[in-house]
């Protein structure tokens, strides 16, 4: 029992020094706010940044583009980004899961193009004029079973995914090719349902944008009060009211003021409230939920879920399949939002884009680490910079040089955190 | 100190192919004891482990546990039956906390979906509590920020969560430190103050003196020494490791193929 006082770390690193941090967290009734924040630093220093780089990357942007032109900034752009992003956004939540689990999907664009296709195929008039939810529904069940084809063969034949989506790359795109040969001469198909095209096209009224932004922040105050509360209740240690307060005050904050200035436009849009919703489900589903923690735990230590006692090839399987509901809901938004699907669907840099927004979003690509709301981050990130080298003009290689190196540069903040975090795991 | 038997293996026979791992070997564990395993590359401590947590049958020979006579065919029977083994590579995800760690696979939940962390916080905190492991931060640190012998205290913990009996550890002390080397050996010596049985398996006699209440050695796949630790020193384990008699000698091909 010699060992019981306080253990000094072998090689003397950051450990920590305050009698409050020693002991298991059974007797510690509460945290108090400097050691909230000291624990706060320490995670920093010691790698785990969270979604830090990000907040600093868009206000790094903001300022740049900002000062460049006058228009950035403006409440038109700002309704255009929120516009512009969902679609990306809702895919990348997708790639995250399939990121988490170690994996990665190099078939999601056109995937999300085989679902637009199928979508605006079956609304056609009369041919077969399916109603606009059986189309999406249709659509999202074909782009699901395709996830699920593509992890048979990376489970069981244990084939790498990389190479099994970048066939499914190659395939979906020429399954595109040959549903709109077959249909059009012209290469573009319209949309005319007026449901369908409002989904990424509509605002919200001025007041059903502030009772949404209601909705979120009481969301957020009443899920953060009842976590407390219950770890109180259980004689845990709970993070402190006041530093609740403080989030739930800056989430309003942040929150009021996006509904104001979209409300200066053209209001919120809906496509920003699907992209919430979805959003709000997959985080409970990978945060709350013990299917969500052996997603995790495939990604971090395979061998370990497997003595677990977990499925690893139906997580993976499963994972897949949610890839490909979300890869299918993002066809349908961009096919909504374009009002129509066409030949080059799926094309360009959308492929480059999903998977950089996961990833600036802090979603590691050595798996096991990241949250949902990165796709959110990430896909600002990525349609806030577009957006202002759109405004500023700038030809299309300069634009995919810079893209590409803000990519570089969120790997590169990755690979260095994974060291630190490594270095501090050695002690 | 030791008290009625848990694990009793009399008579274990196993062979892949050619290759005669286990020949007729007895093994037992009882409450409150620590059994050490030790043997040479080969010698089949592996084999028997292995046998033991159900990985694979044996060919012959029979294992009572508490007196009963069982049949082990998978590693969830054998954790069923309150046996745990904590394997060399400990099979912790780096990226989960603590708490994770030692629920994996077995999470509690609330209403039949959310993941009840209040209770699973307390139930880990409370076990390592009672193995006395006070050197973690915090529960909720994650495992890629602690040192080797933290690990091995959770990897342990976890294994004593399920009202295991009997807690077989492959050889917990390698690449450890000598201050973290202690820590582990005072931990296996608490899980037998708690009357569980405990296995193990290290190359490493000095630990293996320092924590076991009998040794069993094994020999070319045959137990050639059963020895009280009081009663024994270093030198007779060397012996028995290196030249102790066989009951059966081996043909020459067998004899080399289970060296080899």
């Amino acid at each position: 029992m010699t060992e019981n006082t306080q253990q000094p770390q072998r090689d003397g690193t950051p450990a920590p020094t305050g009698a409050d941090l020693t002991i298991g967290a059974a007797s510690v009734p509460d945290q108090t706010v400097a050691g909230y924040a000291r624990l706060w630093w320490q995670r920093v220093r010691g790698g785990e940044l969270g979604s830090l780089p990000i907040i600093v990357a868009l206000i790094v942007i903001a300022i740049v583009f900002g000062i460049l032109d006058d228009a950035f900034l403006t409440e038109r752009n700002f309704t255009n980004l929120l516009l512009q992003m969902a679609a990306v956004a809702t895919l990348a939540i997708g790639t995250v899961f399939v990121l988490l689990i170690g994996e990665i999907d190099l078939s999601v664009a056109y995937v999300s193009a085989v679902g637009g296709v199928v979508m605006t195929l079956l609304i056609r008039t009369d041919n077969p004029g399916w109603p606009w939810w059986l189309a999406i529904l249709a659509a999202v069940t074909v782009t699901t079973v395709i996830g699920l084809l593509q992890s048979i063969v990376i489970t069981k034949a244990g084939v790498p995914s990389f190479v099994v989506t970048l066939a499914g790359l190659l395939i979906w795109s020429g399954v595109v090719l040959i549903l709109m040969t077959q249909v059009t001469s012209t290469g573009t198909i319209r949309i005319s349902d007026e449901w369908i095209v409002g989904l990424a096209n509509n605002f919200l009224s001025d007041a059903g944008g502030y009772i949404l932004g209601a909705l979120v922040v009481g969301g957020f105050a009443l899920s953060q009060t009842l976590t407390a509360r219950s770890r109180r209740a259980g004689g845990l240690e709970a993070k402190p009211t006041l530093i609740i307060a403080l989030q739930v005050v800056g989430l309003g904050v942040v929150t009021f003021a996006a509904v104001y200035y979209a409300n200066l436009d053209r209001g919120v849009p809906t496509a920003t409230v699907i992209l919430g919703v979805f959003l709000a489900f997959w985080s409970f589903v990978a945060a709350r939920t013990p299917f969500g923690r052996h997603v995790y735990a495939v990604g971090g230590n395979p061998e370990a879920a497997r003595r677990a006692g977990i499925s690893v090839d139906r997580i993976r399987m499963l994972v897949f399949m949610i890839n490909g509901f979300m890869v299918g809901v993002g066809g349908v938004m961009l096919a909504s939002r374009l009002r129509s699907v066409a030949t080059g669907s799926g094309g360009g840099d959308l492929l480059l884009s999903i998977i950089a927004a996961a990833v600036i979003g802090g979603t590691s690509l050595f798996g096991g680490t990241g949250r949902v709301v990165a796709a959110l981050l990430g896909a600002t990130v990525i349609a806030s910079i577009n957006s202002g080298m759109n405004l500023l003009g700038l030809p299309q290689g300069t634009r995919f040089v810079i893209t590409g190196l803000v990519l570089l540069g969120a790997v590169l903040v990755d690979a260095l955190s994974k060291r630190a975090r490594a270095a501090r795991g050695l002690a | 100190m030791a008290g009625e038997s848990l694990l009793a293996c009399t008579g274990i026979s196993k062979a892949f192919g050619a290759v005669q791992a286990l020949y007729n070997v007895d093994f037992e564990v009882r409450r409150g004891e620590v059994m050490g395993l030790v043997g040479d590359n080969g010698a089949g401590k592996s084999t028997l482990i292995k046998g033991i947590a159900g990985i694979y049958p044996f060919d012959e020979g029979e294992i009572r546990f508490e007196g009963e006579s069982v049949r082990i065919h998978s590693p969830r029977e054998a954790a069923q039956l309150g046996i745990e083994v904590v394997y060399q590579d400990l099979a912790l995800a780096d990226n989960l906390d603590v708490v994770s760690n030692m629920f994996l696979g077995r999470e509690r939940v609330r209403n039949g979906l959310v993941l009840d962390e209040p209770s699973m916080e307390r139930a880990a905190a409370t076990t390592l509590a009672s193995l006395s492991v006070t050197t973690l931060r915090s529960v909720r640190q994650r495992v890629i920020g602690l040192s080797g012998g933290q690990r091995q205290a959770v990897a342990v913990a976890k294994s004593v969560m399920w009202n295991s009996k009997l807690v077989i550890l492959d050889e917990p002390t390698a690449a450890l430190g000598v201050a973290q080397t202690r820590q582990v050996l005072d931990l296996v010596r608490r899980l037998a103050e708690q009357n569980l049985g405990v296995v193990i398996i290290s190359h490493n006699l000095h630990d293996v003196f320092e924590c076991a209440d009998r040794i069993t050695v094994l020999r070319l796949g045959q137990q050639v020494a059963l020895l009280e630790r009081a009663k024994t020193n270093q030198q007779e384990v060397v012996h028995a490791i290196t030249a102790g008699a066989l009951q059966h000698v081996p043909g020459m091909v067998d004899s080399r193929a289970v060296e080899a």
